[in-house]
């Protein structure tokens, strides 16, 4: 049984936008996405999937939630797929209501029962496909929907217009230039080895977070560059809205201006799902096998540093660490080893979680979950309360969180839970720890 | 009747079942073409190692976690495609029909390897009431098929033991094995053509795209 305090939760973006609704449309709707918009992977899934619950433990909402069997991922395409085939798409808005929150929060699209399904069926692309048709009925969480419109309109996730974006990274340029002098964070450099693209929090939020790249890129003397107009963020939460056109248009566009200057490379910030947009969905649906340039995640990137010594600790953190490892960096990249590399480069005491690797429990806030923001934030500490025990268990003081959603996904769960620890970005404790040069040898 | 079940009854449900199975992979074939990304994604390499790691017991984290299930799981599989391949009774069978002459189990064994089936299938429907994560997401159809691919091989049995009248009990055992193959491909037991597909699928993506494991 669905936990009833879910049930409830009014969205606007998803009931008022139900109201508006004909039986007529609905039926059109999904009718089309089942018959038009997909094919044989959608075809082969529900015809192979014989209902063994085998996928059930893979997920941590249910496991979180004591074996609801509601939360199995298999149950999670019954009562929304299942239903809407069976029903030939002639649904009502009760069952529009929980389809929206069954997709949009109890799943994170995060894959890992796709590694416990013997068939390996990928329960995340038909939940996905359920996005699509709320989507194009205009059923969304109104949070995630109004990312996905500042998307549209800026091409940006955050709303952060040109004036502000150039602002934001002189401002960055001068932090940190007190830190490391003769920090530059270079625009627009054509024939740049790297182009470095970031999600639109950080301007917004976070903005130490650029400062924080500028001087590892200084210290480690790369020839890099940001691009001063749209095109800079890669974070993608039309992805998940079900929105494909606009996200075909954001990560085309962030392409393109890669492209423009002439780059060997994009390093993308520490993100998990912008990577995903990247080099995965993105290409997909604009019809590549794979992105025009070579990206490379941060993980990836300083892992490249530290193992060629380009970039050096001058002494460890101490306090005992763990990592959270995310989905779209681990289970879609494998760079769980190269994280933990670099995490014991630069941490004496690093303990790790159990599940880990491909296997460790996602944290409940990718996906686009943690997007749709304060109305569902209890149901999503509800399903991830052994991500909860799992940090626990390490007795860490520090969360490592290579990953925006994961980052703010588990500062939720601290406080919910009152773990009394504090989660950190990997750039974060690379600029307490590395080697500086010194400030007179800068020019 | 008797003659009808051991003659043209077996024609038709093996032109059912492989015409059945052909038409549905052309189809598939077909509709993969429309799914850009399916074609450009099989990799062969990938998509074997995924394969074998399922096809290996416990050669995954999910089957290590269940060792009980698993081990039914895989006997239930190899008895319920090997018996009745290379049972006795249906190699004179072969015989008749096609002049084909294979090698048969002894009896003893094929006795065991029934039994297997027929306790695994009382497992899984067992299963399906006891599990509340397996009972939500079963249909009536689930114990339906579950009672038709039993059928067969309790008739079977029963009537090689000649615990009751062996004729009626063999036109019933012709008839639910035919009904069986018949409906492989246009139910779920369809899994057994799907499988190597969706799991190479999968396979490939995690290995080419993503660079990770998933077993
Ligand atoms: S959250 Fe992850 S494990 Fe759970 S159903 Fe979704 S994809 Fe599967
Ligand atoms: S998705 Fe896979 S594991 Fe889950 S019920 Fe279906 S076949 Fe079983
Ligand atoms: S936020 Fe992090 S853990 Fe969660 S789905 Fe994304 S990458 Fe996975």
């Amino acid at each position: 049984m669905a936990d009833l305090q879910d049930i409830q939760v009014i969205d606007p973006g998803v009931d008022e936008s139900i109201k508006k609704l004909t039986p007529e449309r609905i039926e059109r709707t999904i009718n089309r996405v089942l018959t038009e918009e997909s094919a044989a992977r959608l075809q082969i899934y529900l015809d192979t999937c014989v209902h063994c619950g085998l996928c059930a433990e893979a997920c941590q909402s249910y496991i979180s939630r004591d074996g609801d069997p509601d939360y199995a991922p298999v149950a999670k395409v019954k009562d929304t797929l299942w239903e809407m085939v069976k029903r030939k798409g002639k649904v009502d808005g009760e069952f529009l209501h929980n389809a929206a929150r069954i997709a949009f929060i109890d799943c994170g699209a995060c894959r890992r029962c796709s590694a416990y399904c013997p068939f390996g069926i990928d329960i995340s692309y038909l939940i996905m496909t359920v996005r699509r048709i709320l989507n194009l009925l205009g059923v969304v969480p109104q949070y995630l929907q109004d990312t996905t419109n500042s998307h549209a309109v800026t091409m940006n996730q955050m709303w952060v217009q040109q004036d502000d974006w150039i602002d934001t990274l002189m401002w960055q340029e001068e932090d940190a230039q007190a830190e490391l002098a003769g920090t530059r964070i270079p625009l627009d450099k054509e024939g740049a080895e790297i182009m470095y693209s970031i999600i639109g929090p950080e301007p917004k939020i976070l903005a130490q977070l650029i400062a924080n790249m500028a001087i590892i890129f200084k210290v480690a003397g790369a020839d890099w560059t940001m691009p001063s107009t749209d095109g800079w963020d890669n974070s993608n939460m039309a992805m998940y809205s079900g929105d494909f056109e606009t996200m075909g248009r954001v990560e085309r566009l962030h392409w393109e201006r890669a492209m423009q200057l002439k780059v060997k490379r994009v390093v993308m910030g520490e993100c998990g799902h912008a990577y995903r947009g990247a080099v995965y969905d993105g290409p997909r649906w604009l019809g590549w096998t794979k992105p025009p340039i070579p990206m490379v995640h941060a993980v990836e990137y300083y892992y490249e540093l530290l193992k060629s010594g380009r970039i050096k600790i001058a002494r460890k953190i101490e306090e005992p660490v763990t990592v959270q490892d995310p989905c779209n960096i681990v289970r879609g990249r494998g760079l769980h080893h190269k994280l933990r590399y670099v995490i014991n480069e630069i941490c004496e005491d690093f303990h790790d979680m159990e599940p880990r690797y491909e296997h460790n429990y996602c944290c409940q806030a990718g996906g686009g979950l943690i997007n749709c923001g304060p109305p569902w934030k209890l149901s999503r500490m509800k399903s991830n309360r052994i991500k909860a025990d799992q940090i626990r268990e390490t007795g860490a003081h520090t969360v490592i969180t290579p990953c925006h959603n994961c980052h703010s996904g588990i500062e939720d769960i601290i406080g919910h839970y009152k773990l009394g620890c504090h989660v950190s970005f990997i750039s974060e404790l690379l600029v307490k720890t590395i080697e500086m040069p010194n400030a007179g040898e800068e020019a | 009747m008797y003659e009808f079940v051991r003659g043209p009854l077996v024609w038709i449900a093996f032109i059912g079942f492989f015409g059945g199975l052909l038409y549905r992979f052309i189809t598939m074939a077909r509709l993969a073409r429309k799914d850009k990304v399916v074609y450009a994604t099989f990799d062969a390499k990938y998509g074997l190692r995924s394969l074998l790691h399922w096809v290996i017991p416990f050669a995954g984290v999910n089957m290590r976690m269940r060792p009980i299930y698993t081990l039914l799981s895989y006997a239930f599989h190899i008895c319920v495609l090997v018996t009745p391949l290379f049972l006795m009774g249906h190699a004179v069978l072969w015989q008749e029909s096609w002049g084909i002459r294979w090698w048969s189990l002894p009896e003893g064994i094929a006795d065991i390897m029934t039994l297997v089936v027929v306790f695994a299938c009382i497992f899984f429907i067992i299963r399906r009431l006891v599990r509340p994560e397996v009972r939500n997401v079963s249909y009536p159809s689930d114990f339906l098929l579950a009672l038709l691919v039993m059928a067969p091989f309790v008739t079977g049995f029963v009537a090689h033991q000649q615990w009751l009248p062996y004729k009626p009990m063999i036109i019933i055992h012709g008839l639910s094995g035919a009904l069986w193959l018949l409906l492989i491909p246009w139910t779920r037991l369809v899994h057994m053509m799907w499988f190597p597909f969706t799991r190479a699928y999968m396979g490939s993506e995690f290995g080419s795209v993503r660079h990770s494991k998933d077993w």
